[in-house]
């Protein structure tokens, strides 16, 4: 008997026999004429555009803990490899999921940011930014994004990403349109999301 | 295909005369509708190579489908090296197996799901549920249709039949942990659906995906979500399944960054949707991770010449939502899991000779659903073309079945609607090959106006609002 896998593929062959691969025309923007400040504005009003709040600080520990004090987060996770001066409260060590609930906040930093479309992006392969579960289960995230890691475009994004190191991208907190196509912040991921924006001193 | 549609499908123009009796529906749908039309608009304009994108989104998926074979047996072997499984489906029964098999080697009785059309498509919930495994639906309108016991109506807002109140009566009834102050608001409802759900994946074992993109360069897959039921699953649990078309592929990693602006934008009318995980193999997250690539109908719908492009399609609904035939009859009367202008020409397609064939018929060919569509599908053409083969099959059908849709669908605007429909069939009635097509079609005896129309030079307007 011929395997599932094998007849597919030979049906396939057949079925598009005689069909010839065209070169896809990429006459799309790559990058964005906007100067880099304005790059970092733009970031901002989108950040806010999805109920985050935004800080831009060259002091990211007082912001960080500004941010604990105003929402009364008292028990913070925070990602392995932060650097020293990020890292506040339990690092995390391979907790499990019940572990990690007890945390009601997590702070990671991230790979880069996408300032159209007021992304961040997790590589859960480099230090600061953690695995999946610590960043999801917590109800409120606190990232912290380089200056310099905000790209203007989507396709800058994805051309400096690897694709084999495993990625998260964050726009806003969890959020749902479906109920009547009203938009609801904060379903099952964080219900809080807190963008820190780190300027270079 | 889905629950219930697997058996005798009921043909769409009685169940569109019914739910035209619905007036809840239509209040329902119209209002729906209308908010998804004008956020998708705003956030489209806001993209200047929108145009541009839209071609490299077609052009990608037609190079992918030239390539389907070389495609997936790349992605087979990178995902294979990087510590996943990959199986092959030919149907339904074969995918469910392969799940239902995964499940009972692991002792599992109880799967979390993340909202997957293609699972629906063979309708996994209802076959695990014969063997003792029951599957939760996470995704809020999912889990709203999974406790009012229906079918989804929409693809990408399953539950967009129902209103506020209608929900809040369902989860009071069906929810225990469902306050007894349980207002209509959405927020209210929301939480709900986060309690009731918290524990489940805390302590669910397996889970049971779609993939919206599968990458072959680097046997990557990526799940485009908003509510982080997805991330949920696709992190906590140790054991993965993803069930996915074999259309999903993409040749290369960097084809997405056409497919993430497309995407979002069509879809929820967002500038990106909130989540979105990438994985390769396993490594973060589940331990044990599978593929099940599946065909069912879609091998024979690439040996069509003239509907393969119907693969291109990525469920984004954007399609439906401006469609005038679904804002009137809602997505049960398609009786598919894919409803809409999408779902007229993909069921019969998938399913085969001799079924769903009324369904190219539901609509009033007036082209929205071209001008919206991210990848450029030319949905009216497929359209056109599958009346002429069900015509050339069923020739004294075809023409009693066109004029009872039209009398359906048609009476409560039907002036507007014709006008649209005379624009957009003019161009298509004057190239070569629809001349052919048009000769065979009822649809053009009747309506002999479009058959004086000579080459047309139509000004090309923005998508209309209707």
């Amino acid at each position: 008997m011929t395997s599932s896998r094998e007849d597919i593929l030979r049906r396939i062959e057949l079925a598009s026999s005689g069909m010839s691969a065209i070169s896809p025309e990429r006459h799309y923007d790559i990058s964005s004429p906007l100067s880099h400040e304005e790059l970092l504005d733009l970031f901002e009003a989108r950040i806010l555009d999805y109920k985050a709040t935004f800080t831009r600080t060259n002091d990211v520990p007082t912001a960080i803990a500004k941010i604990l004090r105003e929402k009364n987060l008292t028990n913070p996770l925070s990602a392995p490899g932060l650097p020293a001066h990020w890292s506040v409260g339990t690092v995390d060590d391979n907790f499990s999921s019940e572990k990690i609930d007890e945390f009601d906040v997590i702070i990671t930093s991230s790979e880069l940011a996408i300032a159209i479309t007021g992304t961040v992006v997790l590589n859960h392969a480099k230090a600061g930014q953690g695995r999946r579960a610590i960043s999801l289960i917590p109800d409120t995230h606190i990232c912290i994004v380089a200056q310099d890691a905000v790209l203007a475009t989507v396709v800058e994004a994805v051309r400096s990403l690897n694709p084999r190191e495993h990625q998260t991208w964050i726009s806003g907190p969890s959020a749902t349109s479906d109920i009547e196509l009203e938009r609801v912040e904060g379903v099952h991921g964080p219900r809080n999301l807190h963008v820190i924006l780190a300027l270079k001193s | 295909m889905g629950k219930g549609y697997s058996g005798v499908r009921i043909p769409f123009p009685i169940l569109a005369k019914e739910a035209l009796k619905d007036t809840q529906l239509r209040v329902n749908l119209k209002r729906a509708t209308t908010t998804i039309r004008e956020k998708r608009a705003k956030v489209v304009a806001e993209v200047a190579d929108w145009e541009a994108l839209r071609q490299a989104g077609h052009d990608i998926k037609m190079t992918m489908i030239a390539e389907l074979s070389n495609h997936l047996q790349r992605f087979e072997q990178e995902f294979t090296d990087a510590g996943g499984t990959v199986h092959w489906a030919r149907n339904s029964q074969e995918a469910c197996e392969i799940v239902a098999n995964i499940a009972k080697a692991n002792k599992v009785t109880e799967i979390v799901k993340v909202k997957s059309l293609t699972t629906d498509e063979i309708s996994l919930n209802e076959y695990l549920e014969k063997r003792g495994i029951v599957a939760q639906e996470t995704d809020l309108a999912e889990l709203i249709v999974q406790l009012a016991d229906e079918h989804p109506s929409h693809i990408l807002v399953p539950a967009i039949h129902k209103n506020r109140d209608q929900i809040r009566d369902l989860f009071m009834e069906k929810i225990p942990e469902a306050s007894r102050e349980l207002t209509n608001s959405p927020q209210e409802l929301a939480m709900t659906a986060r309690a009731h759900l918290r524990n489940k994946f805390l302590s669910a074992r397996m889970a049971v995906s779609g993939a919206n993109f599968a990458i072959a360069e680097s046997g990557t897959l990526c799940v485009v979500e908003s509510e982080g039921n997805g991330r949920m699953c696709l992190t906590l649990p140790e054991i993965l399944v993803s069930v996915v078309g074999i259309e999903k592929i993409l040749p290369k990693w960097n084809d997405l960054e056409v497919f993430l602006q497309l995407l979002p934008r069509s879809a929820t009318g967002e500038r990106m949707n909130p989540y979105t995980s990438f994985w390769t193999g396993s490594g973060d997250g589940a331990q044990e991770r599978h593929v099940v690539l599946l065909d069912n109908g879609r091998v024979q719908t690439l040996a069509d010449e003239s509907g393969r492009e119907a693969l291109a399609c990525i469920r984004c609904s954007a399609c439906m939502n401006v469609c005038p035939v679904y804002e009137l009859t809602g997505g049960h009367t398609y009786s598919s899991v894919y409803p809409g202008p999408i779902g007229a020409i993909i069921t019969p397609q998938l399913l085969g000779p001799g079924e769903a064939k009324t369904l190219p018929f539901a609509s009033t060919l007036c082209g929205a659903c071209y001008e919206v569509c991210p990848v450029k599908i030319n949905i009216p053409k497929i359209l056109v073309y599958l009346r002429a083969k069900e015509n050339q099959a069923n020739p004294n059908e075809v023409e009693k079945m066109t004029m009872r849709i039209a009398a359906l669908t048609l009476r409560p605007r039907g002036l507007k609607i014709l006008a649209q429909l005379t624009k957009t069939l003019a161009p298509a009635l004057s190239s070569p090959a629809m001349q052919k097509i048009s000769r065979y079609l009822p649809i053009s005896k009747k309506w002999s106006a479009f058959r004086n129309i000579p080459t047309a030079r139509l000004t090309k307007k923005k998508p209309r609002p209707l």
